[in-house]
């Protein structure tokens, strides 16, 4: 307390504290101005810039696309702006089945990853303590080489003579090897295999507050193992749920590498098409649209979340 | 029926050849070396209010889970109603449990909570629902019933905790310290509820406290247990007035123990050479023998504080009053004889204007020798 009271009746303290009064800010603004600043200039700028493009037309020319202002023949500031882009997406039946198709590969992902990672999670929870680090070391050890070797490192695993293959073979199961590279299981087991860590460890926290009296009283109350887990444990660990899912279905919406690494030709996903409407028809009026209706689509199921767990709070 | 044959049926213990209820027998558990529980025998009657007592870590915890089911026992058997409960998982005992931290679902309301049990047994809802709302209307709930549990007060907790355990009928109810997190003055209120209660249904109910006063307040009988071992059982009356041994004696209220050897035995008398006291003279009790070391337990409110030397009493001490402490219905003192021996005694105020014995007064101690109980060990 003593050290504090000297470090604030210091003279630049005092000074940058008269500084801030003069200019209406208090210490509360100051530090909430930092993650606001961080939100501004990362998302909210580069999002606004992404909007205006969606509102222009393709161009070859640097940059490649309309200018927002331009001078008429009278000389008056016209501003030009359409939302033919929007109206392009609609109606292109490949945008819709690239965006059907990605939020059905990551809703599927989600859904595999909570029904992996929940027993994960319950047992590392109860485990007793010196094992219970162990094993949280080993959900993210994987984080520690790079996410591309790891996925590369499933292409070995999956190929037509790749090691499952191969074992199968060898074992005399199968006669010819199954195609599994180049195919929606691929892309699966990739998402799942990748963002499982993101669904453990939220469930973790959560299940490790989850007070084992409360499963005695379950149990003394006349509920056998089973009911106590679908009566008290499952909506107790609700939140750690939806957390989890958030953090497992938004990046696997807008998956670029995986699909391009262990999908075929036919595994369509929103971001695959993002980068070929950037890179390859250079077109990024619709490029921006795209991205912009992802966002859409990815904030409208986290709010919709929000406001159920929102609601349970408030009871 | 007449008055005798009441006494015999609420105090059953006393009868001659009465039936258990729950019958624990040679009961030990251990975890890993350390033995929690050992070796305890324990025979606890129908509508029994029975008090564990015991400071922390020993073993009434452990004692009261293995009843639930929650631990096994490492050895000895468990039988409520003549069952033997060794394969019974907690689901399947006729016991329900109040736990000290209420346990209630934090998810669930308050009437949810209470139906949950009903719901386990496969009633259907409407008659969970209304077993309930009569049971919350005991425990005077029935308005909260809507609210969740992180909605109410403690001893609104405490009483959701119990309308739930009581609510399935148990034939054994547990209470782990049901009324530790009460402040003191809803505590005492609760104390007699919770008899009331207990008296109405009839259940028999086991409750673990460290609290000798709840202890004392509620018990049908007291099993007060030191060391993973109960040290005596008995009445509240017989624990306090006769302790079995210094431990007991010095645990359930305050004393003064007095170390000595038996010096001399008479038909109608017994003396002891005390270390304290010098002699003693106390009626003859069984089983002591010539020069046998025992201590003599005196209980504070036992001793008499005069400022003249009271007449036709052989226990009569001189000292000076050291501390003095007014509680209000009493007070108490600390008294230092002239060879240094601090004796704790208490008097009650009974009159209002009384010129009170106060610090640095030379008195005079005395006590009755009926007031002594002689401890072996």
């Amino acid at each position: 307390m003593s050290a504090g009271n000297a470090l604030t009746r210091s003279a630049p303290w005092r000074g940058t504290a008269w500084l801030m009064g003069k200019l209406g800010i208090s210490g509360r603004t100051l530090v909430i101005a930092v993650p606001m600043l961080w939100l501004g200039v990362f998302f909210l700028a580069p999002f606004f810039v992404l909007g205006r493009i969606s509102l222009a037309e393709a161009l070859i020319a640097r940059p490649p696309y309309t200018p927002l202002f331009e001078r008429g023949p009278d000389g008056s500031l016209q501003i030009i702006a359409s939302l033919e882009n929007y109206r392009f997406l609609m109606t292109d039946a490949l945008y819709r089945n690239a965006y059907l198709s990605s939020i059905r590969v990551a809703l599927v992902s989600t859904i595999f990853a909570l029904l992996i990672g929940y027993p994960i999670a319950y047992y590392i929870a109860r485990a007793p303590e010196p094992k219970r680090s162990i094993l949280l070391l080993m959900v993210i050890l994987p984080f520690w080489t790079s996410f591309l070797l790891r996925v590369y490192a499933w292409m070995g695993f999956l190929r037509s003579n790749g090691v499952i293959n191969n074992t199968l073979i060898s074992l005399g199961i199968i006669d010819a090897p199954l195609r599994m590279m180049q195919t929606d299981f691929a892309v699966y087991i990739g998402i799942v295999y990748t963002y499982l860590p993101f669904m453990i460890l939220p469930l973790y926290a959560n299940l490790t507050k989850l007070d084992s009296a409360l499963l005695e009283a379950a149990s003394d109350l006349g509920a056998s193992p089973f009911v106590t887990f679908f009566t008290v444990t499952l909506p107790l660990s609700l939140p750690g749920i939806v957390a989890g899912s958030m953090l497992v279905f938004i990046p696997a919406i807008g998956e670029y590498v995986i699909p391009a690494l262990l999908g075929g030709p036919d595994t369509l996903m929103i971001g695959r098409v993002l980068w070929d409407e950037f890179f390859s028809s250079r077109d990024w009026p619709v490029a921006s649209a795209v991205a912009i209706v992802m966002l859409v689509l990815v904030v409208a199921p986290i709010m919709w979340l929000q406001s159920i767990q929102n609601r349970r709070e408030e009871g | 029926m007449s008055q005798p044959a009441i006494a015999a049926d609420t105090k059953p213990w006393r009868r001659e050849g009465a039936t258990p209820f729950i019958s624990v027998r040679g009961v030990t558990k251990q975890f890993g070396d350390f033995t929690a529980v050992a070796d305890v025998d324990l025979e606890i009657y129908k509508s029994e209010l029975f008090c564990l007592l015991g400071e922390s870590g020993c073993g009434k915890s452990t004692l009261l889970r293995m009843l639930a089911g929650f631990e096994q026992a490492t050895s000895g058997t468990i039988t409520i109603d003549g069952e033997d409960m060794a394969r019974v998982p907690p689901d399947r005992r006729p016991t329900n449990m109040m736990f000290q931290s209420y346990a209630l679902f934090p998810h669930m309301t308050v009437e949810k909570n209470v139906a949950y049990g009903l719901l386990r047994e496969g009633l259907k809802k409407s008659v969970a629902y209304e077993r309930a709302a009569e049971m919350l209307r005991m425990v005077k709930l029935e308005k909260l019933a809507r609210r969740r549990p992180d909605q109410l007060s403690g001893g609104q907790r405490q009483r959701v905790a119990l309308a739930r355990a009581l609510v399935k009928r148990p034939k054994l109810l547990l209470l782990d310290e049901p009324l530790g997190a009460l402040d003191k003055k809803l505590r005492e209120e609760t104390q007699f509820e919770l008899i009331k209660i207990q008296e109405t249904l009839g259940v028999t109910f086991i409750v673990v406290t460290h609290d000798q006063d709840e202890a004392m307040t509620l018990a049908t009988r007291i099993g007060v247990m030191k060391d993973g071992k109960i040290e005596q059982i008995g009445e509240p009356r017989e624990i306090y007035e006769t302790p079995n041994s210094r431990f007991v004696a010095d645990f359930i209220g305050s004393v003064n123990l007095f170390e000595g050897k038996v010096d001399a035995v008479a038909p109608d008398m017994m003396r002891i050479e005390t270390y304290e006291l010098g002699p003693v003279l106390l009626p003859p009790q069984a089983g002591l023998t010539l020069g046998q070391q025992v201590w003599g337990a005196v209980r504070p409110e036992r001793f008499a504080i005069s400022r003249s030397k009271p007449e036709n009493t052989p226990n009569t001490w001189q000292g000076v009053v050291e501390e003095m402490g007014y509680i209000g219905h009493m007070s108490q003192y600390r008294i230092r004889l002239s060879n240094g021996v601090l004796i704790r005694a208490s008097q009650s105020n009974r009159l209002r204007d009384e010129d009170p014995i106060s610090w640095d007064e030379k008195v005079w101690i005395s006590v009755q020798p009926s007031a002594f109980r002689v401890l072996t060990r």
